[in-house]
């Protein structure tokens, strides 16, 4: 008995930084439920809370993966704005349809994020040199598209890329016997069924994954851990969805986001562009003697961060139904922020996405916990201050004691 | 004599490995002893244990050092007491100054400005000790390796150094400045410095050490003292492996067949001085099942050629043509020299060969993902199966392929290089100093792997700082000199008296 109380010590010893995430965030939560006296996780503030962080976590991907190729891109923030603006213009004072827009907001993006990763992979340009540039160039083109004016408002079809929400495919009678049963006005099925969906999958691919590490003879976690860790997750999940379907289902904005979270944990996990990215970010000479393309992919990073910015920016702006000069001021800091609470390693190398999108949700419900708090801009980012220098500081704390 | 200092039952784990077990370990005062062992044995762990790089509390187990328990904190309080380490793994800084490098962190200042004369005046009385010929304000990056070991020398002296550790300090050195530092041992040793070297290279041990204490798989198996007699290569490896060992060299059919590889006309220039040629019209080939060697002094341009050729991984304004089987091939880049059949196997593995904070597993697969997945997507179980195939092969010595690299001995980071060659399926493979830093039942094993790349037809060119080596191996040995062949001998024709001969003559 005692030896196993050992090992679980030592494995949550081992592993801290990956459990301490999730605990993080759910203390952060719990905390903020406490002292906004039950607002943050009532319905309306829960879908809130998904429509603010969309653009932040949908960078902060592209982010995680500059940050592991070994590099930095500071002109998100400009680049997300700029999109916003010309998307702006282009639907408000050209009256080109919304379709047409999109694509060439999206295009846009790739180019400068190509612009950028043509200098730092072919010229050898400290990324954040080229970056810093672009920060300030993409901000001085946002103030001189806008004419330093507010851009807006949008046609419905525009905003629905980040206020709408997925129409509920239950029949009516059902959904109002459900309504009737949890005795709210709304209840959407979908959003129910896709949460049970979403946990019946984690808990298979959990199962899998530990059949797999047994046959392999792989060290795993211990059982106890396994099973805690999915009810936790999974009964949030429940309960976040739950609370979703009581009022009106699942946000467009939350579906890409997770599609996207899917698409670039697989990409980066289990793809070889993915183990090239973390190779070149480890040791770019080795990666480069092993025939692998170091420039290529470098230029690939940024010209994805320029596409998924530009994303940001299309969401950015449909959700406030205007395009102002001062969208995405300072975003790159958040941005960058989630990337680093979620483990990654400034040197390269490491970082996993899903670190980086809890580290956008840390981040998301401070500025959301402290926003119903009322507490003044002030305050909050010397408060997100510290919290990034303590999770980072925990970080090394923990690599230093194993030394 | 006295004992300077004697470790008792130190026992040092890791997660999931005991790299010490109940080592002891008794160094007499002004002697040089010398640890061998295999590779993974634990011969760093323990040197880090004394030089407190794993602080007391971290291990068990006892040091006594000039006659009192020592506790060190880290490296600075054992420095204090005259305990200096010098790692497997050089530590100057390459952009400053030898005079820079020596005061680093001990400079010579008063209320925190750097007193330059003192400084340049010290460095130079400390090149001459250890007899390096270079002007105090050389950057370090300037200088070969063999040097830079001198100044890393020179440093110790700088302190007051009572017990001198050095970690195999001639892997990467030529034959003449292993004998230069050699030399400079044996004159420390009657100035009264205690000093422990690591070695693999048993001749040198022999040369030098009074005692010698053999460590294997974590446990200290011999110590046996030159005054007895008894410090023979052969008992040292006996020791070393637990079992004796007659041939250095495993036997292989030596019958070459049709032309594999072959390069004509190979000129390269320097990458940054546009005016100077490293490589003078090279013409050279490799034919199927062949071995083939390229001997030469340190700094000859053996590394240049072998990675000019490799995708132009090094120089400028490179022309020539490489064949291979008759077809003349691409190589203008790194992935088409590999999909053409080329593998490089580079001599400075922490910086060139490995990723070292991934682990074993995904280091292996690296230069060949293709081959372990589908669509893009790898497959993480063949890879895994792969990965343990190499590891029982090459007998890699780890828990599981899922440690991190960073986390191996010095010479089972170099298998883990070797697999992810050999794992390319190369035709040609090139090996530059593969057995740099590796333990004699290592090398052996390794000589296998090359003997059988060869009885399957392919080629391989071996680039080697250690004669015997080549002589033991190959079937035909280049000499080069100055970035030019100078001459091709026979295995039959071939000694270490003649190559010399023909470099020297040059
Ligand atoms: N930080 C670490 N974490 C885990 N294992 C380690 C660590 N450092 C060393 N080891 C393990 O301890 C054992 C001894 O390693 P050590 O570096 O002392 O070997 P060595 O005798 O110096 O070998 P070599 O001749 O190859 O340099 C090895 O099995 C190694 O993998
Ligand atoms: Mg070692």
């Amino acid at each position: 008995m005692d030896t196993t109380n050992k090992s679980l010590g030592d494995y949550f010893r081992h592993h801290m930084r990956e459990y301490g995430l999730l605990i993080a965030l759910i203390a952060i939560m719990v905390f903020f439920q406490v002292v906004t006296d039950g607002t943050l996780l009532k319905p309306v503030n829960i879908t809130n809370l998904f429509l603010q962080n969309s653009y932040i976590i949908i960078m902060a991907l592209g982010m995680l993966v500059v940050i592991v190729s070994g590099n930095i891109d500071l002109s998100v923030g400009s680049v997300m704005g700029f999109v916003g603006a010309f998307a702006a213009v282009m639907i408000v004072e050209w009256q080109v349809p919304v379709s047409v827009t999109i694509l060439a907001s999206l295009l846009l993006g790739t180019l400068i994020g190509a612009a950028q990763g043509y200098f730092v992979a072919y010229w050898k340009i400290p990324s954040f040199i080229v970056t810093l540039a672009g920060m300030l160039v993409f901000r001085g083109l946002s103030l001189w598209l806008l004419e330093g004016q507010s851009v807006g408002p949008f046609p419905k079809s525009f905003q629905l890329i980040s206020t709408g929400f997925v129409p509920d495919i239950f029949p009516a009678g059902l959904t109002d016997a459900l309504a009737a049963m949890s005795g709210s006005r709304n209840f959407n099925g979908l959003s129910m069924a896709l949460g049970v969906v979403a946990v019946a999958f984690i808990i298979w691919t959990g199962l899998r994954d530990r059949a797999h590490n047994a046959k392999y003879g792989i060290e795993d976690e211990p059982q106890a851990f396994f099973v805690a860790r999915t009810v936790i997750i999974s009964g949030a999940l429940l309960f976040v969805m739950f609370k979703l379907s009581t009022f009106r289902g699942v946000p467009n904005v939350l579906v890409s986001m997770v599609v996207l979270t899917v698409i670039y944990a697989f990409l980066t996990a289990n793809t070889t562009i993915g183990r090239r990215i973390y190779a070149l970010g480890g040791n770019v000479k080795a990666a480069k003697l092993s025939g692998i393309k170091t420039e290529r992919l470098i230029f690939l990073s940024f010209v994805n961060m320029g596409l998924l910015a530009a994303l940001a920016g299309l969401i950015f702006a449909a959700r406030l139904n205007t395009a102002t000069p001062k969208a995405g001021f300072a975003v790159e800091l958040d941005v960058i922020a989630a990337v680093f609470i979620g483990g990654a390693s400034m040197s390269g190398g490491s970082g996993k996405v899903i670190g980086a999108v809890v580290g956008a949700f840390i981040m998301g419900v401070m500025n959301n916990g402290m926003s119903i708090l009322g507490i003044g801009i002030d305050y909050q980012q010397v408060i997100k201050g510290l919290v990034l220098l303590a999770a980072v500081f925990f970080d090394v704390y923990n690599k230093t004691k194993q030394g | 004599m006295t004992p300077l200092l004697e470790m008792r039952s130190i026992t040092k784990t890791f997660p999931g490995v005991k790299a010490l077990d109940q080592v002891n370990l008794q160094v007499m005062e002004g002697e040089i002893h010398a640890i061998c062992g295999e590779n993974g044995a634990g011969k760093s762990t323990l040197m880090k244990v004394l030089s407190g790089v794993y602080p007391a509390g971290s291990y068990e187990g006892e040091i006594h050092y000039d006659g009192q328990l020592a506790q060190f904190r880290d490296i600075t309080d054992s420095e204090h007491r005259g305990i200096i380490i010098i790692h497997q793994e050089l530590a100057l800084v390459p952009l400053l100054s030898i005079a820079e490098n020596l005061f680093l962190g001990n400079e010579r200042a008063k209320n925190g400005v750097i007193n330059w004369r003192e400084t340049f005046a010290r460095t130079e009385g400390l090149l001459k000790k250890v007899g390096l010929k270079e002007a105090p304000s050389t950057l370090i990056e300037k200088l070969g390796v063999g040097k830079q070991q001198l100044v890393e020398i020179a440093k110790a002296l700088s302190k007051e150094v009572r017990l001198l550790i050095l970690d195999e300090p001639t892997a990467a050195l030529s034959e003449a400045d292993s004998q230069a530092l050699l030399d400079l041992m044996l004159e420390l040793k009657t100035q009264g410095v205690t000093q422990i070297i690591i070695s693999h290279k048993l001749n040198e041990v022999r040369r030098v050490a009074d005692t010698v204490t053999v460590i294997r798989d974590g446990t200290s198996v011999s110590t046996t003292t030159a005054a007895s007699g008894n410090i023979t290569e052969d008992r040292i490896v006996r020791d070393m492996v637990g079992r004796d060992m007659s041939d250095r060299y495993p036997p292989r059919p030596r019958n070459p067949g049709d032309m594999l590889l072959e390069v004509s006309d190979w000129n390269v220039w320097h990458p940054e001085q546009a005016e100077r040629q490293v490589i003078s019209d090279i013409s050279f080939n490799v034919r199927k099942g062949e071995v083939v060697g390229i001997a030469g002094l340190m700094g000859s341009g053996r590394t240049e050629l072998a990675m000019s050729i490799f995708g132009r991984s090094y120089g400028r304004n490179i022309s020539g043509r490489v064949r291979l089987k008759g077809q003349e091939i691409d190589v203008s880049r790194i992935d088409r020299a590999i999909a053409n059949g080329l593998a490089y196997v580079t001599e400075d593995r922490k910086s060139l060969g490995l990723v070292l904070d991934e682990t074993i597993r995904t280091n292996i697969t690296l230069a060949n993902l293709p081959a372990v997945s589908r669509s893009g997507v790898i497959n993480e179980n063949q890879e895994t199966t792969i990965a343990e195939g190499y590891r029982g092969a090459l007998n890699i010595r780890t828990p599981s392929v899922f440690q991190k690299v960073v986390n191996l001995s010095g010479g089972n980071q170099q298998k883990v290089v070797l697999s992810k060659w050999l794992f390319a399926e190369p035709e040609v493979l090139i090996l530059d100093e593969p057995t740099r830093g590796i333990d004699v039942g290592a090398k052996f094993e390794i000589y296998g792997i090359i003997n059988d790349l060869a009885a399957q037809g392919k080629g391989v060119l071996m680039i080697s700082s250690e004669m015997p080596e080549l002589l033991g191996m190959c079937d035909r040995i280049y000499v080069m000199n100055e970035g030019e062949f100078v001459g091709e001998l026979t295995a039959e024709d071939a000694s270490q008296e003649r190559i010399m001969s023909l470099i020297v003559t040059e």
